[in-house]
């Protein structure tokens, strides 16, 4: 690798070539201000906060945006470096509605950290804000764009991590903003509501509809029974809501937490992502045995679902039926579980704890009915379960550990990993494989279909038959797979798919700070909580057994069919 | 009118632009036919010689980015025209555009031959119909003719031109912007580096020249870069086209030698101020330029003269303001349109723009007061030394230039006074 040699602040510095004069500095202890840099994405450099002065250059650079180079002399701190910076940020505060107190990014806001930073104590502009609508005509996202600082971080990972390009800029001047195409809502958008936007905006101009009151009401209502569900991957980062570190495993602490809350049963999605594993596990073999239509397709990621539906309505046969597992969970819920302990599903409150925006988008789908009441009431993402809890008084980081309470609490690690891509392709081959071959398998770890990489591909030799599969996350790989599938390239049989770059680990709906180093970080949790469970594979799992000889029969039987799976409808 | 000169605009109005016949009556053509027997960097050479400095407003030396652009071994490569003469009082290009069509049009296919490239686009602005109308036809005709399209006058180089309009955005003119444009996006400036040279149109190494300079080409060909230079003076070769409006007797576009001095130029060829007003103050570069008062009229018209005198010669506008004009009143005008111009992409520009009107508003509304002239100077100075591109760096140029001249009438202003009874001051003053 080809070291370049510069001077930040009379500080030698050695970084790769490419390295940028933001990251150069970073390794010489200098923290220059961003606002519209993101780790993850390629710059804006529209913020013009992490200005830098460069010997030889007239005008100050950004340095989120400018590569070093060889002998460089990089100023960062100066009368009028920071007066360039201080400006930009107080014409950005002017233009900002000031509303930190009754903002849902209070505390968390990259704009308010900055004018913290910068020492900001007054505004000398004139206050400009702007006048736009917001747009909550959807369950999922709520935009309200005159808190937008104009730093396009939306508007890149919607076009270049996701391709939806459901959001764009528009207009110029006082008036460029961030919106749809024809200033629609985003529900009439290509919008597929994964809520990476969310994920990445410094502000409170675009994030998750809060469902939080839904919630307090059923828990402080004596006549509904409410149950909760939390899905695999926020065990992995909600901790990180009460100041823990990324990656601390919380599974314990959580189910205390929610049971501190109020809930009537701490049930864990975990355990309808076995389930999911013995029913999409056994279509797959459908399939393959009787030249159904290959590659299959998980559909456990609602973003991913919204985006076939919109973007390749022709491939949707692909896609397996079966639910995904929150809604799986609903279902059975308010048919076994109420059956079973005798509760009127009327009065059953199924909440579920997501890493995920579009799951609220999901569980409002007019055909996840199948109990004859919604199978899922109210979804919470995770930083939404986060306030509940603060709300509560309820401090994670110091509860006892607790137990998620039985039958549907009861999961194995092969449930678990569905929280990280290639989570449900590993899940599904420790299943498959024994299933056909009535062997036991033993090295269980796929380690082919692991990482943060946006495709992984593997083959996977079944008793002598040799089956390609491939595991795609984010939108954008998700489309390149889906070009090969077209194209008849790449003879897979079966594809994971999850809509979130890493994975739900990186869901629209987590904590806030997400990044790939984050992400890193709860991946390991997750592999952590597989490692630690006494059953690993979906098809031991004793409460599914169970609820097989009980109430379901078989896999991809009648009563699957008309609770577990679905069906899609072309939306293009 | 012995000040001008007729080396570009000697066939303006003499030949009928879209008449093939006509331009090479004129002498068309054989500089390209020359061209062809010359290496491309024999040409640069030339061009170098010339001392052409970019005739869209930047001055950089057209000869350098020549070279820059020769020595990057990337294929292919695009020649692209800047035709989106935006700059308010700029109406040179035009002439070129309307009079002299081929003209240009051999000076992008002399660059296509220098870069063995093989498409040239001319982006002319949105507000230029007729322009595009008849480049659109002097392309045609030399396309039928052999002149333009596969292997020209039985060359092995082929050279084909497209005409591209754009759709009204001042900053479309920066560079980078056009290319943006050009390539169907949002009218908004790259970051810079990478440079147009090695990430241009399409992301490939592109030359971007004004229409001016690369009309200049055929005759720096023609007849040796010496001869050119010889036009002007020691370091700015050549002759300008000067754009002279505002309160002057004779308005119009003069072609001049470098040297000449403003003076001569607003006096001797537009003819001074009419009706007797006195003159106030002149802004040279359009909109995005200095503004100075009379006693730097005597200033030379070439690039090292108007730097060292803290001006530029720009895109060769000269807009002369008389007074009756007020001056708090002239740079609201000009803060409007940068506001409507702002293409919003960075903070300083949007903002800062916004913020700026705001506050002349308050003068010339009667509510300013002193602290206003420190608010002015942090946005100003933020602007200039930290916006994305051109647009936000020079948009406060003509209200602090003018500060710097006319800070009286500034603070007549505050007291609710304006000197040439323009200001009506609604919300204050006496």
């Amino acid at each position: 690798m080809k070291m370049v040699n510069l001077k930040i602040d009379n500080v030698n510095v050695s970084v790769p070539a490419g390295t940028s004069i933001l990251d150069a500095a970073k390794e010489a202890g200098i923290k220059i201000p961003t606002l519209c840099y993101h780790p993850d994405m390629p710059f804006t450099a529209s913020c013009r906060l992490c200005l830098v002065q460069i010997k030889g250059k007239r005008k100050l650079q950004p340095s989120c945006a400018t590569p070093v180079k060889e002998n460089m002399e990089v100023i960062t701190n100066n009368p009028m470096i920071r007066e360039a910076r201080k400006t930009a940020l107080e014409l950005l505060l002017a233009n900002h509605p000031m509303e930190c107190p009754v903002c849902i990014k209070n505390n968390k806001c990259e704009l308010q950290r900055l004018a913290q930073e910068l020492n900001i104590t007054d505004i000398t502009f004139e206050k400009c804000s702007d006048m736009l609508p917001i747009d909550d005509q959807n369950p999922a996202i709520v935009r309200e764009p005159n808190k937008c600082v104009k730093c396009g971080r939306c508007v890149e990972v919607c076009h270049e991590v996701q391709t939806v390009g459901a959001i764009n800029t528009a207009y110029r001047s006082g008036e460029y903003n961030v919106c749809t195409a024809f200033q629609k809502p985003l529900a009439e958008s290509e919008c597929v509501f994964c809520g990476q936007c969310v994920n990445v905006c410094p502000v409170g101009a675009i994030y998750e509809k809060d469902d939080t009151q839904k919630v307090w009401d059923a828990l402080n209502d004596p006549d509904k029974f409410v149950i909760v569900q939390t899905a695999p991957a926020i065990r992995a980062s909600l901790g990180e809501e009460f100041g823990m570190d990324p990656g601390s495993l919380v599974t314990g602490q959580m189910v205390t937490a929610l049971r501190n809350l109020g809930f009537d049963r701490v049930f864990d999605t975990d355990f309808t992502a076995d389930l999911t594993i013995i029913e999409e596990g056994n279509e797959l073999l459908e399939r393959l045995e009787n030249n159904g239509v290959l590659p299959m397709i998980t559909s456990c990621s609602p973003g991913w679902i919204n985006f076939i539906e919109k973007f390749y309505p022709e491939l949707l046969q692909h896609l397996s039926s079966c639910k995904s597992p929150q809604q799986m969970f609903g279902a059975l819920a308010k048919t076994y579980y109420a059956q079973k302990e005798n509760i009127s599903p009327e009065k059953m409150f199924v909440v579920s704890v997501m890493p995920c925006t579009a799951k609220k988008y999901e569980a409002a789908r007019p055909e996840m009915n199948s109990s004859g009441y919604r199978d899922v009431d109210v979804v919470l993402t995770t930083r939404e379960l986060g306030r509940m809890l603060k709300e509560a008084g309820i401090n994670l980081a110091i509860l006892e550990p607790g137990k998620f309470d039985e039958p549907l609490g009861i999961s194995t690690g092969a449930g678990a990993i569905f929280g990280t891509s290639g989570g449900v392709m590993e899940a599904a081959l420790r299943t498959v494989y024994e299933v056909v071959t009535g062997k036991e398998l033993e090295n269980i770890d796929f380690t082919d279909v692991r990482g943060l990489e946006g495709i992984k591909e593997a083959e996977v030799d079944i008793d002598g038959t040799k089956i390609k599969i491939a595991v795609a996350n984010s939108l954008k790989n998700a489309r390149e797979l889906l070009e090969m599938v077209k194209s008849g390239k790449g003879d897979y049989k079966f594809i994971e798919v999850m809509c979130c770059p890493g994975g739900c680990i990186g869901g629209g709906g987590q904590p806030y700070g997400t990044n790939n180093e984050t992400k890193q970080k709860r991946m390991q949790a997750i592999y952590k909580e597989d490692k630690n469970m006494k059953i690993r594979k979906s098809h031991k799992n004793p409460a599914v057994c169970e609820l097989y000889e009980d109430f379901l029969g078989k896999p991809l039987g009648y009563k699957s069919h008309k609770l577990l799976h679905t069906y899609y409808t072309p939306k293009k | 009118m012995a000040k001008t000169v007729k080396l570009l605009s000697e066939n303006f109005g003499k030949i009928r632009p879209d008449s093939l016949e006509d331009y090479l009556n004129a002498g068309g053509f054989e500089a390209l036919k020359k061209a062809f027997t010359m290496k491309p960097l024999d040409i640069i050479e030339e061009v170098k010689k010339s001392k052409l400095m970019g005739r869209g407003g930047a001055g950089y030396p057209t000869g350098s980015k020549w070279e820059q652009l020769y020595r990057i071994e990337k294929f292919p490569k695009y020649i692209v025209c800047n035709a989106d003469e935006g700059e308010p009082g700029t109406f040179k290009d035009k002439l070129i555009l309307n009079y002299d069509p081929m003209k240009l049009i051999e000076g992008m296919i002399i660059a296509g031959y220098v870069f063995n490239s093989n498409h040239g686009y001319i982006y002319i602005r949105g507000e230029y119909p007729d322009s595009q109308n008849i480049m659109q036809t002097a392309a045609d005709v030399l396309e039928k003719t052999g002149y333009l399209g596969e292997n020209i006058l039985g060359s092995d180089f082929s050279f084909h031109l497209h005409v591209r309009t754009g759709a009204g955005a001042y900053v479309c003119g920066e560079n980078s912007t056009l290319l943006n444009s050009l390539e169907g996006k949002a009218g908004r400036p790259r970051k810079k580096p990478p440079h147009l040279a090695e990430v241009g149109l399409f992301e490939l190494p592109t030359l971007v020249n004004n229409v001016e300079s690369l009309a200049n080409i055929p005759y720096i060909v023609l007849n040796g870069g010496d001869k050119y230079a010889s036009f002007g003076t020691e370091a700015s070769g050549g002759t300008k086209l000067v754009c002279l409006s505002g309160n002057v007797v004779n308005r119009g576009v003069y072609e001049v030698r470098f040297g000449t001095t403003l003076r001569e130029i607003i006096y001797e060829l537009g003819g001074g101020v009419p009706n007797g007003r006195k003159l106030k103050l002149v802004q040279i570069g359009g909109s995005s330029g200095p503004c100075f008062d009379e006693t730097l009229l005597d200033t030379p018209l070439c690039y090292d003269a108007t730097w060292k005198n803290g001006i530029t010669v720009g895109s060769g506008a000269l807009l002369v303001v008389d007074d009756s004009n007020c001056v708090v009143d002239f740079v609201k005008c000009i803060t409007e349109f940068f506001v409507h111009e702002s293409c919003g992409k960075c903070t300083l520009c949007r903002e800062g723009n916004k913020q700026l009107l705001k506050i002349i508003n308050k003068f010339t509304e009667g509510t300013a007061s002193e602290k206003d002239f420190d608010a002015i100077r942090r946005i100003s100075d933020a602007m200039t030394n930290g916006a994305f591109c051109g647009l936000g760096e020079t948009a406060s140029r003509a209200l602090t230039t003018c500060l710097e001249y006319f800070k009286d009438e500034f603070e007549e202003h505050i007291n609710g006074k304006c000197r040439a009874g323009v200001c009506s001051f609604e919300k204050g003053g006496e």
